[in-house]
């Protein structure tokens, strides 16, 4: 019945369909709930991410498919089996499942070769040698099976936590943050090398962040939370550039938001007017659109309608913001090859096939 | 064991929060290590007036005066003395350093009642100070006397300072020499910076080093008896021994417990209610200025200095009276030492042993359970180590003795049988004291390994595939032993330096090496009482030993 209890599985075999399920899911701490009727199906082998800022609920979804935590209301099922529902309970250990702390949550008093074997309990010792070796070779750890934790840099211990969590062939991988303790430049390569590793490991993957980069870059889909509630399900392209909230387009990247209004399927705004494309039918309302500075051009015009009024390099590009004589401003990203200088008068053009609009949110007076 | 492995898998499941699910075993063991200090605090709420009126004639007014006397005199001596040499070996560089800023730790190692009894052998009347002194004058009677209220507080001053000194040390190291920088581009002279900047940063680190340094003072009865400078412990003990009034023991020892409650109190006053947060660990720290020349040498000699009056003196001469004296003491003296070092170590392996298992269970249950009884229940619980000995001993044979007269008197009423006093005077009652006593040495050690077991340590072994006994047998005690052993270590030396419980609660005719050391220095027998002194400093050096190797770990 359990998947570790069976020891071929654990130390040899390939393993069979993976799918991680959660149905209408809750945990609630002191009356608060943390996670709010969640429903996420994840496929075998995909790399998923759970996206939202401190507080959404992601790393209580993550405890909840773990066993670390136990869902108060809803189902939790790996594979075809229920391991956590109001009558069912399925202990952590019994699981199947590997993780990746923030922490790394190393074990101190272990060399890294020990660390890695600690899953492969029951294992006959000329199963666990090789399957060690392989996996610090898959890291990049050989040379370092002896040393310590406390005698690894931030970068090894990742790579260690990793290959633990990948030993006893998880049928998922849980990532917990596991970057974000990493300097700039290290977290950016050390992101590539896991991608490889899973992917030659093809384990199915859960990764929580906040960081919407790191999300889009490895994942082939992403959940955004948003007060423990799925806000968004979809590829990093369809949660860019075509969010379902303000709350989404706001928290994935740099969006301006400009009041517009729907007539007969064309939307009028004070960028010009723009076609639907079909869609659901807005009827006559009033709308928000939201605008990348991605999607934003401008040409130097001596008689254009507004102003450079900050100009940020960042590299490859720069950021511009433009501020139109009613006060509204709008952000601009071009290259910065040939950068336009602060003070300009400018025209601005909308690349009418990224429209995107929202009911507008209404005033409360007081 | 298993409340251990209940704990983490209430803790993994998300229960066992708050007052309720107490489980009943550490609940029992702090309620039994929290009830000395109630018993004796409820006898000074309720006094007796015939008591006092007769402590007041007689003893109270000298005694409260000493008490006061000796607690002022070693603070100011061991804070002068603490502060200055930490500074001197944090700020400067100066020849042998490196080795002195060790040795200077190494008095600790000598019992205050070891330390008395040497100095008194030394520049008493008939010792060899004076004894070398007489031929050049006519008068000696200008040499100070030993046997007085300064005598104690130099004594003491020579065996307490290294608390002070070791926090200080560390009060000063975990400074961030930035801060000095910039209160000298600020335009501060050095002098300036070490009192507005340094000094207060490393204030509550001093405070708690002066505390402890007070309160082994306020606890210590054989220095002060030897000096005939009798203070409130000494008071309670010739109490309990002189009359075996244990009402007046007892109300005597609610004064003590009092006086050590004030110097607790003075602690956090001193601390403040400032938290020092310093910029993460990463910041360079004070970096030490060369004193050159004369100077250097200077400082290397003050330090020198201090470890041959507190160290070498007493080490020195114990070795040369055991050398000098062995020969000629009565046949049959090796077997009696022998039969006392065995004592000695039966007793502290038996306080060790249920002092870091009282500790684990504590500590686990307080951080894994994270309820707020276990928090307050073990801190309560810890509080055994700021009372004086005499205290504990008083709040553990008074219920003792109750229990004793109660079992005795039901066996004679149910079966004609008496079996005397059972517990009281007993190794068990005496081992319980001591445990008393020391738990929250073992108890620091425990919980700072405990420490390490974080959660998702836990929950990473568990993911793993790890049952709850591969748990505790693979991850959790491999993590927590070595703070265990450190722990029953500390335990094990404080136990055999003991004097003040094991006098007053040992069983009839049961002596240790502390107890006959006391029993002969008192007798001013230096030879008898040297052996078994200088096994009890060269005992008291593991622990000093394992502190600079932990040190030596971190850097």
């Amino acid at each position: 019945m359990f998947f570790m209890t069976n020891k071929a599985a654990v130390c040899q075999a390939e393993n069979g369909p993976a799918y991680v399920q959660l149905d209408n899911a809750s945990k609630y701490f002191n009356g608060n709930p943390a996670v709010l009727r969640l429903t996420i199906g994840i496929d075998k082998g995909e790399f998923f991410s759970l996206l939202g800022p401190s507080g959404c609920g992601k790393t209580t979804t993550l405890r909840l498919i773990a066993g670390l935590e136990r869902p108060d209301e809803g189902a939790v099922s790996i594979g075809k089996e229920v391991v956590a529902s109001v009558d069912t309970w399925v202990s952590p250990e019994k699981r199947g499942i590997g993780i990746v702390f923030q922490d790394y949550a190393l074990f101190p008093h272990m060399t890294v070769a020990q660390n890695v074997a600690f899953g492969l309990k029951g294992c006959r010792r000329e199963q666990i040698r090789p399957r060690v070796n392989e996996l610090l070779e898959l890291t990049s750890l050989m040379g370092l099976a002896g040393r310590y934790p406390h005698e690894l840099s931030g970068g090894q211990r990742q790579r260690v936590a990793l290959a633990r969590s990948l030993a006893p062939r998880p049928r998922v991988i849980l990532l917990d943050e596991p970057f974000s303790n990493l300097d700039a430049d290290l977290r950016e390569e050390l992101r590539r090398e896991t991608k490889r590793i899973l992917k030659e490991h093809g384990a199915t993957t859960i990764l929580v962040t906040h960081d919407q980069e790191e999300a889009f870059s490895l994942s082939d889909r992403v959940g955004v939370l948003q007060g423990g509630a799925l806000a968004q399900l979809g590829s990093p392209a369809e949660i860019y550039h075509r969010p379902h909230s303000k709350f989404v387009a706001d928290f994935v990247g740099k969006a301006d938001f400009i009041d517009g209004k729907v007539e007969g399927g064309i939307v009028h705004s004070a960028f010009g007017s723009f076609s639907l494309n079909g869609g659901p039918d807005w009827g006559m309302s009033r709308v928000e659109l939201m605008i990348r500075p991605d999607d934003v051009d401008f040409v130097l015009d001596a008689a254009g309608q507004a102003t450079i009024t900050e100009a940020h390099f960042l590299g490859a590009s720069v950021l511009y913001q433009l501020r139109f004589a009613d006060g509204r401003a709008i952000h601009a990203i071009r290259p910065s090859a040939e950068p336009a200088p602060v003070g300009s008068k400018v025209r601005v053009k909308v690349d009418a096939s990224h429209i995107v609009i929202f009911p507008k949110e209404l005033q409360v007076p007081g | 064991m298993s409340l251990l492995k209940n704990a983490v898998l209430q803790r993994l499941s998300g229960h066992g929060q708050g007052w309720r699910n107490l489980p009943v075993l550490p609940l029992l063991l702090a309620l039994l290590v929290v009830l000395p200090v109630l018993v004796v605090s409820s006898a000074l709420l309720t006094p007796t007036r015939e008591v006092w009126l007769h402590l007041g004639r007689t003893l109270l007014p000298e005694m409260g005066r000493n008490t006061f006397l000796l607690l002022v005199g070693v603070g100011i001596g061991t804070l002068l003395l603490g502060v200055s040499l930490a500074w001197l070996v944090v700020a400067y560089r100066f020849p042998g350093r490196g080795m002195l800023e060790w040795l200077l730790v190494l008095p600790m190692a000598v019992p205050a009642y070891v330390q008395a009894f040497v100095y008194m052998a030394t520049f008493d009347f008939a010792g060899p100070v004076q004894t070398a002194l007489r031929p050049f004058f006519n008068d000696l009677t200008w040499f100070p006397e030993i046997r007085s209220g300064m005598g104690a507080v130099l004594v003491m001053t020579l065996v307490l300072y290294p608390y002070v000194y070791l926090l200080a040390k560390a009060g000063f190291r975990e400074q961030s020499g930035v801060l000095m920088e910039a209160a000298r581009v600020m335009g501060h002279s050095p002098t300036a910076v070490f009192v507005r900047v340094t000094l207060p940063l490393a204030r509550p680190s001093i405070a708690a080093g002066l505390a402890l340094a007070v309160m082994e003072a306020l606890a210590d009865f054989a220095t002060v008896r030897f000096f005939n400078f009798p203070t409130l412990s000494d008071g309670v003990i010739r109490v309990w021994h002189g009359m075996m009034d244990l009402r007046a023991a007892s109300e005597l020892a609610g004064l003590l417990a009092l006086a050590a409650l004030a110097i607790i109190l003075l602690e956090y006053a001193l601390r403040g209610r400032t938290r020092y947060f310093q910029a993460g660990g990463k910041a360079p720290g004070i970096t030490p200025t060369a004193l050159p020349g004369w100077r250097g040498w200077l400082a290397a000699a003050a330090c020198l200095l201090v470890v041959a009056a507190a160290f070498v003196l007493p080490v020195g001469q114990l070795f040369s009276w055991t050398l000098r004296e062995l020969p000629h003491q009565p046949a049959g003296t090796l077997a009696v030492y022998g039969q006392l070092a065995r004592n000695s170590i039966a007793l502290s392996a038996l306080a060790a042993f249920f002092a870091t298992i009282t500790a684990l269970l504590l500590a686990s249950w307080s951080r894994l359970t994270s309820s707020r009884a276990a928090f307050v229940l073990a801190k309560l619980a810890t509080s055994g180590y700021a009372m004086p000995g005499a205290v504990i001993a008083v709040g553990i044979i008074v219920p003792l003795s109750v229990f004793d007269h109660a079992l005795n008197n039901f066996l004679i009423a149910w079966r004609g049988i008496s079996v005397g006093l059972v517990l009281t005077g007993s190794v068990a009652g005496l081992v319980y004291a001591y445990v008393v006593r020391f738990m929250a040495v073992s108890y620091g050690s425990v919980d700072s390994s405990l420490e390490k077991i974080t959660p998702n340590v836990t929950a990473a072994a568990r993911l793993l595939g790890a049952g709850p006994w591969r748990l505790l047998w693979r991850v959790h005690l491999p993590l927590v032993m070595p703070g265990m052993v450190a722990g029953a270590i500390l335990v094990f030396v404080d136990v055999m330096k003991e004097l003040p419980i094991t006098m007053m609660m040992r069983p009839f005719g049961y002596d240790t090496l502390a107890v006959w050391v006391w029993q002969m220095a008192a007798e001013s027998a230096w030879g008898g009482a040297s052996l078994p002194a200088l096994v009890i400093v060269l005992a008291g050096l593991v622990p000093v030993v394992l502190l600079m190797r932990l040190a030596a770990r971190k850097n």
